[in-house]
């Protein structure tokens, strides 16, 4: 390249130069080992990439029109050992990308365990992985360390070589949790679990947020990550912890509600279940939950009558969920009795302990008392106004 | 009047619906309405009412539809162009704690309007359009095989298109990004209008292009001239082909999951809902399997230009004729076995993402082998740089680029830290406009004078050609490089002022863009006034080889006098070389389908039922769906459905063509 090219490139080199390639240059190993496959795979295609390109531009210059000097076959239309060339050299760059995609996706997949935590760095086994349970809310990110009994709002810290095992869910909406520098992405969706495990092996402060597209508060949606040393984020824990506040159900219902552009938040303390009930979208006291409705249904289910087990929507983040030809929006009721109709708290709730399946070939179905109140039954209920 | 008597009669519509609080909004409307009552007053003074009802909207004659197709493309990518340079801006100008000029509301119904509209209605009637007016001339037909259902499908596209711009001056568009993945898009989170203009926008148009794919799949095979072959027929056909059997594969799906969606919020069932078993990824992996094919339903048509094209401007026969048939054929079966690699990150197994992402990086090899197929054609022939040939030089080297990028998403870990970034929207932005778009300008500049007698005129098409690309390098490069800082998309806002640079760039290059469209509308307008130095007399302006060339420019209504006889790939060509001899005597009558008023009067109560649901105003929803019931019905009592051209008009179209031809000489 002559002296003049070079000098040419130099306003695009301090351009980039600016700016922080944190696809390319990550504080996490996941991350780096992805940067790595993003690379290698690009070298790969470029192999073939770059001759098609050059051959494109040499060919239309070289057959111009107005070189009568080369050759021209207006026949010539096939070549067994040319076609053999095409089909056989993108095929052998793919099965090498093959390859490479399989391992890498299994090696790399988010809910595997780390085998390392660095290239260099085998897992310390005496120290147990950091967990973190992510909820993402409208248009905030919830974080609970359940080993350390605090939560935070758009605030995520974690210790420099330590493995972390998140678990995320979402509240209403999908969005996708995402920090670049620690490793990719993966989907935050409400009543169903998604993990994703990493360790960050450099100290500092890095950008995360939501990486779908959520509704109107998407673009305020992001939090700060700090990579922290074991005494930084001991301080960072004592700190949350003295700060006070405590996160329960009542409040969680409160923070879930849409807001924008959240200020940072720590609770000192948190329900221990709060979680599962996110997940299993049954914070609300009353409603039944998730993982109760499947035990239920594993074991054949209510048959119609589990029509009867529902009440109206009381409590709502938004104005209405009901259609306008619908019936009234409703919920599925805790598992009641005629003792306590409305259900009774899901905490309190224990695992059915016979797992035989109720239905089925010579079985009984499960006995059934209807409440004597009117509003347990679809359509006789008084509407609501809405 | 009572609030319920309103109700009755409007609906949810209100005047509060209206966004008069929108400026911008009412701008746009202050322009759209008075640029309409120019055009409708002056379509009244020229008095030009009837010649467009029964010359054109009435018509059955594929050419015209296929040319209305194209009027409609282009007339809705000025829509979406300005959503385009909508979005550009405001992330040109949201930085260091400004809010730029839209507000979330307008912002997030203008990215999901630019989609829906640059593929449903842009990207999709150009490619219609195109197939269209070119397959029943190339195959030697006279016309598609239902050319009322040919009407009948272009009116329902446009009746989508109405319900899609209705949005912006009556209520307002989805706010979901353009796949309306719920739970987002469910009555919960988006209880207004927005969602249900989409979906109704979509239903009304899927139907067309159903109805559409149906056609054009019995018209290849069914009304192919005698000689020709399934592997004898050109290139284009053979994309078209493929094309029309994913869409008749795919598109019920997309209607499927859309009436899924509605059930879900007029009815309050639970299909894609959080709670009461809902499962909103079933939308996702069900619209992706639309989805994905979609794409290749774009994308094989342009295929089939740059083959036709390259072939005619090298003057030489088209490379591996038969690879290029396998490779479009492999490409159809596997564009079905890839959807999945669009939501990687959804948490699948890593064995299930492999298989996914190893399918798409198959499709790149016959992908590959094409790109090779139209390098060998190039290769020793003589390459003449007309205008469709400059097209595709850039689609190559462009192409490349997209299809590299594209099997590097395909890699699931590498998806993992570049999905949703601003390098996925360059990725598809540079396989769309790379592809599809430069595919159909190719091609509208190689047909234009099949279709109108004249030549495109060269200097605004160059001038458009070379700010469309270095416009496009402009605004899609920085995608790229912000999607390596990490910058996801869809974002309103944004806090590293380092990033501004960038997106100031990409703004200029949307506005080159921009000038390049510009430069298209006055290539057209230029082109109209020269019309008399541009004639093509010959019927065969570039030299070309395949049958569509052996007619008149424009093609006379019954496309060829006599069925023509092929004997080779390149028929046209075939025929020369022979020395053909065009018959000057022993015409006879010719048997054609008549127009009918039919299909735009049922497009038009299927858009009124569409706006009825929207809006909850039932009794306009139940009202037009009779009269489509009825209309159709009705017209199936109508015998006056075909004629004969008498074999006078056809002896004095065919001497006056044999006078322009000696006169050409």
């Amino acid at each position: 390249m002559s002296r003049f090219k070079i000098l040419a490139l130099l306003p695009l080199a301090v351009a980039l130069s600016g700016c922080n390639y944190v696809v390319l240059a990550p504080a996490g190993d996941i991350a780096a080992q992805q940067r790595d496959l993003v690379i290698i795979s690009t070298v790969l295609m470029l192999l073939i990439v770059v001759p098609v390109m050059a051959l494109t531009v040499l060919f239309a210059w070289r057959y111009r029109q107005s070189n009568t000097e080369a050759r021209y076959e207006p026949e010539w239309d096939h070549s067994t050992s040319l076609e053999l060339v095409i089909w056989s050299a993108p095929l052998l760059i793919i099965v090498c990308l093959g390859a490479l995609t399989w391992m890498g996706t299994h090696l790399l997949d988010p809910y595997r365990a780390l085998g390392r935590i660095h290239a260099d760095r085998a897992v310390d086994q005496s120290k147990a992985p950091l967990e973190v349970d992510v909820v993402a809310l409208d248009w905030k990110w919830l974080f609970i360390y359940p080993d350390y009994g605090i939560a935070t709002v758009n605030d995520l810290a974690a210790p420099v070589d330590r493995p972390i095992n998140f678990r995320i869910t979402a509240s209403s909406v999908m969005n996708s949790f995402y920090i670049p520098a620690l490793a990719g992405q993966i989907y935050a969706m409400p009543g169903m679990e998604t993990k994703l495990h990493a360790v960050v092996n450099h100290a500092g402060s890095y950008r995360g947020f939501s990486a779908n597209y959520s509704g109107a508060g998407f673009s305020g949606m992001h939090f700060n990550f700090q990579g922290l040393d074991d005494k930084g984020f001991d301080a960072w824990i004592a700190s949350a912890k003295s700060g006070g506040g405590s996160l329960g159900r009542a409040e969680y219902l409160q923070l879930e509600k849409p807001s924008q552009n959240e200020p940072v938040r720590r609770y000192g303390t948190v329900d221990s279940d709060l979680y599962r009930l996110i997940l299993n979208m049954c914070v609300e006291t009353g409603k039944m939950c998730q993982s109760e409705m499947m035990a239920i249904d594993a074991k054949g289910g209510l048959g119609h009558e589990g029509l009867n087990n529902t009440l109206p929507l009381a409590y709502d983040k938004y104005a209405r969920r009901g259609t306008a030809l619908g019936p009234e929006p409703t919920f599925v009721a805790g598992t009641c009795t005629p003792d306590a109709p409305q259900g009774k708290t899901t905490a309190s709730i224990t695992a059915p302990v016979d797992t035989a399946p109720l239905l089925g070939a010579g079985l009984k179905r499960p006995t059934f008392t209807p409440l004597k109140s009117s509003s347990f039954f679809l359509g006789q209920r008084p509407k609501s106004d809405s | 009047m009572s609030p319920d008597l309103l109700k009755l009669i409007f609906g949810r519509l209100t005047i509060e619906s209206l966004p008069l609080h929108e400026p911008i909004v009412v701008g746009t409307f202050a322009v759209v309405a008075t640029g309409g009552l120019v055009m409708l007053a002056g379509l009244t003074y020229f008095r030009l009412w009837g010649y467009l009802w029964s010359e054109w909207f009435t018509s059955v004659d594929h050419k015209r539809i296929g040319i209305m197709y194209m009027i409609l493309g282009i007339v809705m990518l000025l829509r979406g162009f300005a959503d385009a340079l909508m979005m550009r801006l405001q992330q040109a100008l949201a930085f260091g704690g400004s809010e730029g000029y839209l507000n979330s509301h307008h912002y997030d119904q203008v990215f999901t309007a630019h989609g829906v509209i640059m593929i449903f209605f842009v990207a999709m009637p150009l490619v219609t359009g195109l197939m269209n007016f070119v397959v029943p001339l190339q195959i030697g037909a006279r016309d598609v095989s239902f050319p009322f259902l040919n009407n009948f499908s272009f009116w329902m596209t446009v009746g989508g298109a109405v319900l899609v711009m209705a949005s912006l001056f009556i209520g307002e568009f989805a706010r979901t990004g353009w796949l309306a993945y719920p739970p987002l898009s469910n009555i919960g989170y988006s209880p207004d209008v927005g969602v249900d203009y989409y979906i109704w926008g979509l239903q009304v148009a899927g139907v067309g292009t159903t109805l559409s794919g149906i056609n054009l799949i019995c018209t290849i095979v069914k009304l192919r001239c005698p000689g020709m072959t399934m592997m004898r027929m050109p290139v284009f056909t053979w994309t078209a082909l493929c094309t029309n059997v994913l869409i008749v594969a795919s598109f019920p799906v997309l209607t499927v999951v859309l009436a899924l969606l509605s059930l879900d919020r007029y009815v309050g069932t639970n299909f894609f809902t959080n709670d009461f078993g809902g499962s909103p990824m079933m939308y996702v992996n069900l619209i992706w399997i639309w989805g994905h094919p979609e794409v290749y339903i774009l994308v094989l048509p342009a295929f089939g230009i740059f083959s036709e094209v390259t072939s005619t401007f090298s003057g030489k026969r088209l490379f591996g004729y038969t690879s290029m048939v396998y490779a479009t054929v492999v490409i159809t079966i596997l564009s079905y076995l890839v959807w999945l690699h669009h939501f990687f990150t959804m948490g699948s197994g890593a064995s299930v993402n492999s298989f996914f992402g190893i399918t798409t990086m198959i499709i790149s090899i016959p992908t590959g082998a094409k790109m090779f197929n139209w390098l060998f054609t190039m290769y020793r022939g003589r390459i003449r740089f007309e205008l469709p040939m400059m097209w595709t030089i850039a689609f190559m080297l462009t192409f490349v680029l997209g299809g590299m990028t594209g099997v590097l998403l395909a890699v699931p870990p590498a998806d993992f830290v570049l999905h949703n970034s601003l390098f996925l929207i360059a990725h598809f932005h540079n396989v769309i406009i790379g592809g599809v778009v430069f595919g159909a300008f190719a091609g509208i500049g190689y047909w234009f004078p099949k279709a109108f007698g004249f030549k495109l005129d060269p200097f605004w098409g160059k001038l458009s050609f070379w700010f469309w690309v270095t416009g496009f390098y402009l605004a899609f490069m920085p995608l790229y490089v912000l999607g390596l800082m990490g910058v996801t998309r869809r974002l309103r806002v944004f806090d590293d002022p380092s990033l501004q640079i960038w997106f100031i760039v990409a703004g200029i290059g949307a506005f080159l863009v921009f000038l390049g469209i510009l430069s298209m509308l006055m290539q057209f307008a230029v082109s109209f006034l020269r019309r008399e130095q541009l004639k093509d007399v010959t019927g065969d302006p570039w030299d070309a080889r395949t049958l569509e060339w052996a007619t008149s420019s424009p093609p006379p209504d019954y496309n060829f006098a006599f069925t023509p006889v092929v004997h080779d790939n390149d028929a046209w060509w075939d025929m020369k070389k022979r020395g053909y001899q065009r018959p000057l005597t022993g015409f006879k009558p010719i048997h054609m389908p008549s127009s009918t008023g039919t299909g735009i009067i049922l497009a038009g109560f299927a858009t009124a039922m569409g706006f009825g649901l929207i809006w909850y105003i039932w009794w306009l929803a139940a009202a037009s769906f009779i009269a489509m019931l009825a209309v159709g019905i009705g017209h199936t009592f109508n015998y006056h459905r075909d004629f004969d051209i008498p074999a006078d008009d056809v002896i004095r179209a065919e001497d006056a063509r044999t006078k322009l031809l000696a006169g050409a000489k």
